[in-house]
């Protein structure tokens, strides 16, 4: 059994090998970091797409907009989240930060299918239209959940669940604020179910994967 | 499209915060010095501080003042007095590894407390799937008996002999860890000449090493 003779020679092996490392950036500096790759994208599909759809749809449907808002709050701050949970020592409350913004982008979509009158300007997603957000949304996640996660392994998770879970909801905001670029369609319950779909299947493919991915780390 | 996006954005970044992180990491560095009147926490994270740049003695001093503080967050977890030193020895190395993930402007031990919070978690779940494993029959003794009652000495040598085969099963970097650090007393830097493998890698090799043959030889040596 180990002892404390056993300590000293294991802290003066580990002391003969000592290199100078460099130090991990703080949290908001890598979620930075993620966020300019997202802002890139936004930046290539506005110019292919344009800004004209996306002002349309929002005069015509005001909650689009705040669901669109909500979405790009909940992308920030579950990145954030993820960076800190990914330092040991952090508090496990930083899970929290990314609720109001979930909250909104939940709320301002449900409003937006539920509202009886759609204005004349917009029409209602059929079920096919419904899958290409899937497919979009799944699709953008999926190079973003891998970013995060390559940047997090960096770090050193000990929460490594908790942190999936946050990597998964911040590539799934992500796409989806991404999709509001290049949505044609109001919020209707199949377009709402739709992202809540994807939603769900991003975030738990994460939480399967990128937690063990995660725990390697 | 995204994925070559995703990849190019990335290295520039990368490339860009790196030279920010050394900047960063060389002022931290200088201002490193540990005054009298700073509490144990200050101390520890000072000498951290000064690690992180390659400061083997405040290493050493920072590791050799964490065991107290290791046991502490082990024994809260519930660790029993006999895994302690297991759980100290696992959080020095996962400590080694991670050092690179401490900030300075926060609290060491809170930091420390966490990593060794988990590998006495870790320990715990171990020794759960262990003794899952394991027979726990007050009869087993009485249904299988010594069959070779051989005299000690024989025993010890059964023993080696049983050891040097699970050494020489080992995979070849671990084998050579163990062999040069463990069994010819070699030191790191000697062997790392030797073999032309770097010290993380034989650190790394040799903790493998111990952590399959403890697995292996659980409760048998």
């Amino acid at each position: 059994m180990p002892d404390q003779r056993s300590h000293a020679a294991l802290i003066g092996q580990l002391g003969s090998g000592l290199v100078p490392v460099r130090r991990l950036l703080p949290p908001w500096l890598r979620t930075a970091g993620w966020l300019l790759v997202v802002a890139a994208i936004a930046a290539v599909l506005l110019m292919h797409y344009g800004m004209s759809g996306m002002e349309r749809r929002w005069s015509a449907a005001p909650d689009l907009a705040w669901a669109g808002v909500g979405a790009v709050v909940t992308t920030i701050c579950a990145a954030w989240a993820a960076f800190a949970l990914s330092v040991p020592g952090q508090r496990g409350l930083w899970a929290w930060l990314p609720l109001p913004g979930a909250l909104l982008w939940i709320g301002a979509s449900g409003l937006g299918c539920l509202s009886v009158l759609i204005e004349p300007g917009t029409h209602i997603t059929s079920l096919h239209q419904s899958s290409d957000c899937l497919v979009f949304i799944i699709t953008f996640s999926i190079p973003l959940s891998a970013l995060l996660i390559v940047l997090l392994r960096r770090a050193f998770p000990l929460r490594p669940i908790l942190t999936a879970v946050m990597v998964g909801l911040a590539s799934a905001a992500a796409s989806a604020s991404l999709l509001e670029i290049c949505h044609a369609y109001d919020a209707a319950a199949t377009d709402l179910l739709t992202h809540a779909l994807a939603v769900t299947l991003v975030v738990a493919a994460n939480a399967a994967m990128g937690g063990r991915l995660l725990s390697r780390a | 499209m995204p994925q070559a996006l995703t990849a190019t954005g990335f290295m520039g970044l990368d490339s860009d915060l790196s030279l920010w992180a050394s900047v960063k990491q060389t002022v931290s560095a200088e201002s490193a010095a540990v005054s009298n009147s700073d509490s144990p926490d200050q101390r520890r994270a000072a000498w951290m501080a000064a690690a992180q740049a390659g400061d083997r003695r405040a290493y050493e001093k920072v590791l050799a003042d964490s065991i107290a503080l290791i046991r502490a967050a082990a024994r809260r977890q519930g660790v029993s007095p006999d895994q302690l030193d297991d759980v100290v020895q696992e959080t020095l190395i996962t400590v080694d590894r991670v050092r690179h993930t401490y900030d300075p402007s926060r609290s060491y031990d809170a930091w420390l407390s966490a990593i060794a919070s988990r590998r006495a978690i870790d320990a715990l779940r171990s020794r759960g799937r262990r003794g899952s494993r394991e027979v726990h029959d007050e009869f087993a003794l009485d249904r299988h008996p010594d069959v070779d009652d051989a005299s000690a000495a024989t025993e010890s040598e059964q023993r080696a002999r049983r050891l040097r085969a699970a050494i020489a099963e080992l995979p070849p970097g671990q084998r050579e860890a163990v062999e040069q650090l463990g069994l010819r007393e070699r030191s790191l830097s000697e062997t790392a000449e030797l073999t032309g493998r770097n010290t993380g890698a034989l650190k790394v090799n040799l903790h493998r090493a111990l952590k399959a043959l403890r697995e292996r030889f659980h409760g048998e040596l």
